[in-house]
């Protein structure tokens, strides 16, 4: 079972002769236990198919299936239920809410699905840990520097443990060395047998940390390129 | 979630303390000038209210208000006496003669004249001598703030004269009398003399004052006295409530209090309204993001409106304590004594906040029910 499979989906924007096609029968994967890149131009449809797959948007023809389940035949509701208890985010500009510390800002997804705070914020404060910021833990966002706060971030994306982790454009950001170090605590983090991982960028110098490439035009998924796993090459 | 969103609220001072003050100032605005009015309206029966001793007032039937008397024959007092169920009846005189001091400092004045037997409608409240000692000849008793605007900045003290229609009187009593609309001195005096001071004309029988006789409650006096005499007669609260009728019905008070109570609710309205929204657009990408990670519309709905009534909440408290400070200032000025924040007033202004409030709310949840999830992709 692949974490995400798209089958021919279609995404339109507008109506009559302002209707605009952003996804057209797109076809795309993401499996367990890997990292998939959705690389592509400006105006692809990179975002919206992420949008797609995470079920912040509908999509308008073909099907979706997200974690085996049927995103086409989710009521708002339970998308809203499965996307809370399912799915991580990491935001190009973080997103962290600016009037919470940084463990506060880790523990939201889990006090989203009904934690208590306290035992929310221990188990924030222990993702921190793990991603180097335990020091900065009463920190606000405004205080922590842009790769500090992506960390913050991820640690947020993985907290409630969710089955697919989705990334846009996570090392725009950020230059280059602290990119790095981001997405290799990614690949160390959030990767695992049991979730899929997809990140959008156009950021093509970390690409070598994906096993999967994507690449988008137009709206269609033009090219997949497997990479092999760093112990094969080796 | 709460907590998030309080903090979220909290997190730009000046934001929230804008918020804060809109709102408390719109309080403050609400309940003063609710206050201020209906202080205003009970000062047109506040004569009326000051005799304690009888509950029924009779008056001629074209009388409508306090200040406005047609003079009742002196028989009209002895009919009164006769209906059945009346335990007395006296007479009151009320008019409004010069007082002239010995300096020479003019001020009309609203004089009530009462029986010179029993002294009923004395001021029973004295702030310097005793009422007992209106029974002097050439007698009167002030209240304090027609002694400060007849003797300004001069020490209280019994024993001056002034001048009343050429007939000297000794000022023998300083008392409390609630204030009055017109803010003339109130003077009182026994009804043979008072009668003298205000000018001889054929008729001076202003009020009969009556008390029914045990068992009998003063609205079913009232309807005897009607019936018997073809009077008008009035409980002491009927009274007064005619008083404040008759200014709402004839005068630009409660058009003018109104008007600025209208404005600052749209004021209020408008600048917490406004402030509120402009904090949720400044939220926005938070609540974007809030609704990505999956909290449902419910739960953000919740939070605007806790922040909402944490801001309305906090806005009145602070309001009413600055009303409650006015009042506390302005009670004890002659001018504004009696000053009152009526408890209606609060709740007028309270329902008012909540308004302000939910309005404010609804625009700032329109805008976060409409805004996509997916726009926390766009950087």
């Amino acid at each position: 079972m692949n974490a995400v499979e798209t089958r021919g989906i279609k995404k339109y924007f507008g109506n009559g002769e302002t209707r605009v096609e952003a996804l057209r029968e797109t076809d795309f994967e993401a499996r367990f236990g890997e990292l998939t890149f959705v690389v592509g131009p400006s105006g692809s449809g990179k975002t919206t198919l992420l949008s797609v797959v995470a079920g912040l948007l509908d999509h308008d023809e073909g099907s979706l299936h997200v974690l085996d389940a049927d995103m086409g035949a989710l009521s708002n509701a339970e998308r809203l239920t499965f996307r809370r208890q399912n799915i991580g985010f990491l935001f190009q500009q973080y997103n962290l809410l600016p009037a919470l510390n940084a463990v506060e800002n880790v523990a939201v997804p889990l006090i989203a699905n009904g934690v208590p705070r306290k035992t929310a914020e221990k188990r924030a404060a222990k993702l921190l840990d793990t991603v180097g910021l335990a020091p900065r833990m009463l920190a606000l966002p405004s205080e922590l520097s842009g790769g500090q706060q992506q960390r913050v971030a991820l640690a947020r994306a993985l907290v409630h443990r969710p089955k697919l982790v989705i990334c846009d454009e996570p090392t725009a950001a950020l230059d280059h060395k602290t990119g790095d170090a981001v997405m290799a605590l990614l690949a160390q983090h959030a990767l695992s047998p049991e979730r899929a991982v997809v990140v959008v960028t156009h950021d093509t110098r970390v690409l070598e940390f994906g096993d999967r490439i994507a690449y988008m035009d137009d709206g269609r998924i033009t090219q997949i390129e497997e990479r092999p796993a760093v112990a094969e090459v080796s | 979630m709460r907590f998030i969103a309080l903090r979220m609220l909290t997190a730009d001072r000046s934001k929230y303390l804008g918020l804060v003050f809109a709102i408390a100032f719109c309080t403050f605005l609400l309940q003063n000038q609710s206050s201020i009015f209906a202080g205003i309206l009970r000062r047109t029966g506040s004569q009326i209210s000051d005799v304690t001793e009888a509950s029924v007032w009779v008056m001629d039937p074209k009388t409508e208000y306090f200040e406005q008397t047609k003079a009742l024959k002196d028989t009209d007092l002895l009919r009164v006496r006769g209906v059945e169920g009346v335990a007395w009846a006296v007479r009151l005189f009320k008019g409004n003669p010069i007082a002239k001091t010995e300096t020479g400092k003019y001020a009309a004045t609203t004089m009530l004249g009462i029986d010179d037997d029993t002294l009923v409608g004395v001021p029973r409240k004295m702030l310097l001598g005793r009422w007992e000692d209106l029974q002097k000849p050439d007698s009167v008793i002030v209240d304090r703030a027609g002694y400060q605007l007849l003797y300004p900045g001069e020490q209280e003290r019994l024993g001056r004269t002034i001048e009343l229609n050429d007939h000297r009187v000794t000022i023998v009593g300083i008392s409390d009398a609630a204030a009055s609309f017109l803010s003339l001195p109130i003077m009182h005096a026994r009804y043979s003399e008072a009668i003298q001071f205000q000018g001889q004309e054929r008729k001076q029988l202003s009020y009969v004052l009556a008390q029914p006789a045990a068992g009998i409650t003063p609205e079913q006096l009232c309807s005897r006295i009607e019936a018997a005499t073809g009077l008008r007669a009035r409980t002491t609260d009927q009274f007064r409530w005619d008083c404040i009728r008759y200014y709402l019905k004839n005068t630009g008070i409660p058009v003018n209090f109104g008007i600025t109570i209208f404005i600052a609710l749209v004021v209020g309205t408008v600048v917490a309204g406004q402030t509120f929204y402009l904090f949720t657009i400044d939220n926005l990408r938070q609540f974007g993001t809030l609704k990505a990670i999956g909290v449902a519309d419910r739960t953000l709905v919740g939070m605007i409106l806790l922040q909402a009534l944490n801001a309305g909440a906090i806005g009145f408290a602070i309001g009413t304590g600055m009303e409650v400070t006015f009042v506390e200032i302005f009670l004890h000025k002659i001018a504004t004594r009696g000053l009152i924040l009526f408890w209606q007033s609060v709740a007028i202004a309270l329902a008012c906040i909540v308004f302000v409030v939910l309005v404010a709310s609804w625009l700032s949840i329109r805008r976060v029910l409409k805004l996509e999830a997916a726009t926390v992709f766009r950087s």
